[in-house]
């Protein structure tokens, strides 16, 4: 509630000061909206509630309900992890770039696979022409991934894997591989993303039909709470569904819907909720709209704590906390004039820590034209840096609370991303949703209103429809060789001619009867079939055979 | 009547359609018919898939990195299957090198990142009219 002094205060001030100034020079536009296309008012004025019910709404860093961080003294106690996506060619050459970036001061890997591992095809593969190496790196065996960690000490730096439907059987290599260095597996940190909902509404990365998905799934999270405690298991993805157009409130809410799903899937294996929630992160996109995105990661942090706490239970503050990770959002970035994104990316990366981040990756400012090259990816790093140690941002908790926008805005978007899962709940929960098609359907439209509204040029991008420049100068760009994919084939083949074929034989099998088997875990055969050198190909084969394939369906 | 009929495709393994989507959508408001494939489709699935639909073009998006293989591959089965009176054009992250490589191969028209809309428009009636190759990269 708004002071009814300050009410008529204001009332006045609008009726007299601003009525005069627009008559003598209008304001800009009619309307002015965020960039999800959010009216904003004028000004915004103090509300008593942010007092009253501040417990409740806000509360303190660490507690209930994490409005103002997950952590008792955030950025003051320990940095976020300064975590860069990166992978390309082959093992030896991402083991490289790796290894240039925790020279740089990068605190976390983070593993970028290419299209064939990520859809769980072998390099050799007909379907993987042309793509091999291209957008990650490409791993058929163990052996690439023990190559891709060759010195780099598992016991010591924690490793980010954009991995989805064969998220098990990666898992399983870098478990393998971690062995080889003498590093057991409940030593191991680090997250696979795991989130295959999210390949069916916006990413694309899907193999098996949405129940052995959300097996495999369900078993990871129950051989994790046992083997690798450590581990975070799922990172449950908003930002691929921003990046395919949704609205900042569509983003958090289609992500805690999908998050819900995970829950109740694991819930009815058995698993009690406090034991495998803590294990559970998130990962969001942070746009250039600033104060938006601050709302965005405030509200989704109190919704889901409140999710948990009343909807599921939970009694464990871990569990009700959502930890997340931030990239800068991909599709803001732009072709023409590229020296902007670095700006770009400055103001995202910002909206990120304001928000509370737990790692982040900032994007490189030529990755609207090819993946980005060892120059602009250290750019990219130096800019968390300098927000980090110039800034002065990090030195009290939640430096954006209070700002009466700002908290009106958590407020809306908390809101409408309820009534969305509502909506959702009521069609029977997020798969029958996605198998609907409302949750692509309402991405679409939101992107294409937004992508109209460049058109006609209601909404500015510097470089692209304003401030345009002729004849863009020429850069640098990295570029990955078409050889690749020979080189890869070749490693492949010797590690099949080296192998015990018995051995692997017999492990596929023993695959194939556990996946028949809805009792069993899929991870100990998953791993037995690794360490014997099985491809990811032959064991993704395995599950193909056994589950069938996602087909999606187009109106 | 609609003024045309296109397919938008996408070849190889990539999920990124935003661009085709809205391209497809943009399309269909501009009055054309358009078949919009789906995500990774092969080269062999989008010729079938063009010559069953009778369309006069097929737009391919494609963000990967694999254009200039997937891309010529569509173009040889359409030869091969004497359907080259369909004609191609293209989208995607597309270094601005391989643009000139794409069109001697055949690509009618490479569109990247911040291509307005109404020069992809332009150049879609401009291709139906069957007029010369143009570039529209800038």
């Amino acid at each position: 509630m708004i002071p009814e002094h300050l009410r008529k205060a204001a009332q006045a001030w609008t009726d007299g000061a601003v009525r005069r100034a627009t008559s003598k020079s209008p304001e800009r536009s009619e309307r002015f909206e965020t960039a999800s296309g959010r009216l904003v008012d004028r000004l915004y004025l103090p509300d008593e509630d942010q007092i009253i019910k501040y417990p409740d709404k806000l509360g303190f860093p660490g507690e209930y309900p994490f409005t103002r961080g997950v952590q008792t003294t955030m950025y003051r106690g320990r940095l976020w992890t300064m975590r860069q996506y990166a992978g390309f060619s082959t093992a030896e050459e991402s083991n490289e770039r790796y290894r240039y970036l925790l020279q740089q001061g990068s605190t976390g890997v983070s593993v970028a696979f290419d299209l064939p591992t990520q859809i769980g095809l072998d390099s050799d593969d007909d379907r993987c022409i042309g793509e091999v190496g291209k957008v990650g790196v490409a791993i058929d065996t163990l052996d690439d991934m023990e190559r891709l960690f060759e010195g780099i000490p598992l016991d010591r730096v924690s490793t980010s894997m954009t991995i989805n439907a064969p998220a098990a059987v990666l898992l399983a290599m870098y478990i393998a591989a971690a062995e080889k260095q003498g590093v057991s597996k409940d030593r191991l940190a680090g997250t696979i993303q795991n989130d295959v909902l999210k390949e069916y509404i916006a990413r694309g990365t899907y193999i098996f039909p949405p129940p052995p998905s959300l097996r495999i799934v369900s078993d990871i999270f129950a051989y994790c709470m046992q083997e690798v405690p450590r581990w975070n298991t799922i990172s449950i993805s908003g930002y691929h569904i921003r990046e395919a157009g949704a609205t900042a409130v569509q983003e958090v809410a289609f992500t805690l819907a999908d998050a819900i799903c995970y829950i109740e899937t694991a819930l009815s294996a058995g698993l009690p909720i406090d034991q495998f929630a803590p294990r559970l992160t998130f990962f969001f996109a942070a746009h250039t709209d600033l104060l938006e995105e601050v709302a965005k990661f405030r509200a989704a942090r109190r919704l889901y704590a409140n999710l948990m706490r009343e909807r599921f239970g939970a009694q464990d503050a871990r569990s009700m906390m959502l930890r997340f990770h931030t990239q800068t959002g991909g599709v803001t970035l732009t072709a023409q004039q590229p020296d902007n994104n670095i700006v770009r990316v400055t103001i995202q990366a910002l909206a990120a820590v304001f928000g509370g981040t737990q790692s982040l990756h900032t994007n490189s400012k030529d990755e609207a034209l090819a993946l980005p090259t060892e120059d602009a990816v250290t750019v990219a790093l130096r800019t968390q840096q300098i927000i980090a140690y110039e800034s002065g941002v990090t030195n009290t908790i939640d430096p954006l609370a209070g700002s009466f926008f700002v908290e009106k805005l958590t407020d809306q978007i908390e809101e409408e991303a309820r009534a969305y899962i509502q909506e959702i709940d009521k069609m029977g929960g997020v798969v029958p949703a996605i198998e609907r098609g409302y949750i692509q359907h309402e991405i679409e439209e939101a992107a294409y209103v937004y992508g109209r509204s460049i058109d006609d040029k209601r909404r500015v991008i510097v470089g692209v429809n304003e401030f345009t420049a002729e004849g863009e100068p020429d850069i640098d760009l990295f570029e990955v060789s078409e050889e690749v994919r020979a080189r890869q084939i070749e490693k492949l083949n010797r590690v099949r001619e080296r192998r015990n074929q018995a051995a692997v034989d017999e492990a596929l099998r023993c695959l194939q009867e556990a996946a028949g088997d809805a009792k069993a875990n899929l991870m100990p055969p998953i791993l037995a079939a690794v360490h014997a050198y099985a491809s990811i190909g032959e064991i993704c084969g395995v599950l193909r055979r056994a589950f069938g394939e996602y087909e999606e369906r187009y109106s | 009547m609609p003024k045309g009929r296109i397919l938008i495709a996408k070849p190889g393994l990539d999920g990124h359609d935003r661009g085709a989507k809205y391209v497809a959508h943009l399309l269909r408001d501009a009055g054309y018919e358009v078949i919009y494939t789906g995500i990774r489709k092969t080269p062999e699935q989008i010729v079938s898939a063009a010559i069953q639909e009778d369309v006069q073009l097929i737009g391919l998006s494609l963000l990967s990195g694999a254009h200039n293989v997937l891309f010529r591959r569509v173009l040889a089965l359409l030869s091969e299957n004497h359907a080259d009176d369909i004609l191609v054009f293209g989208g995607g992250t597309i270094p601005s090198k391989d643009i000139a490589q794409l069109e001697a191969m055949g690509v009618k028209a490479v569109f990247t990142p911040g291509t307005s809309a109404d020069s992809i428009l332009d150049t879609v009636s401009r291709l139906l009219e069957k007029q010369p190759s143009v570039n529209l990269h800038e």
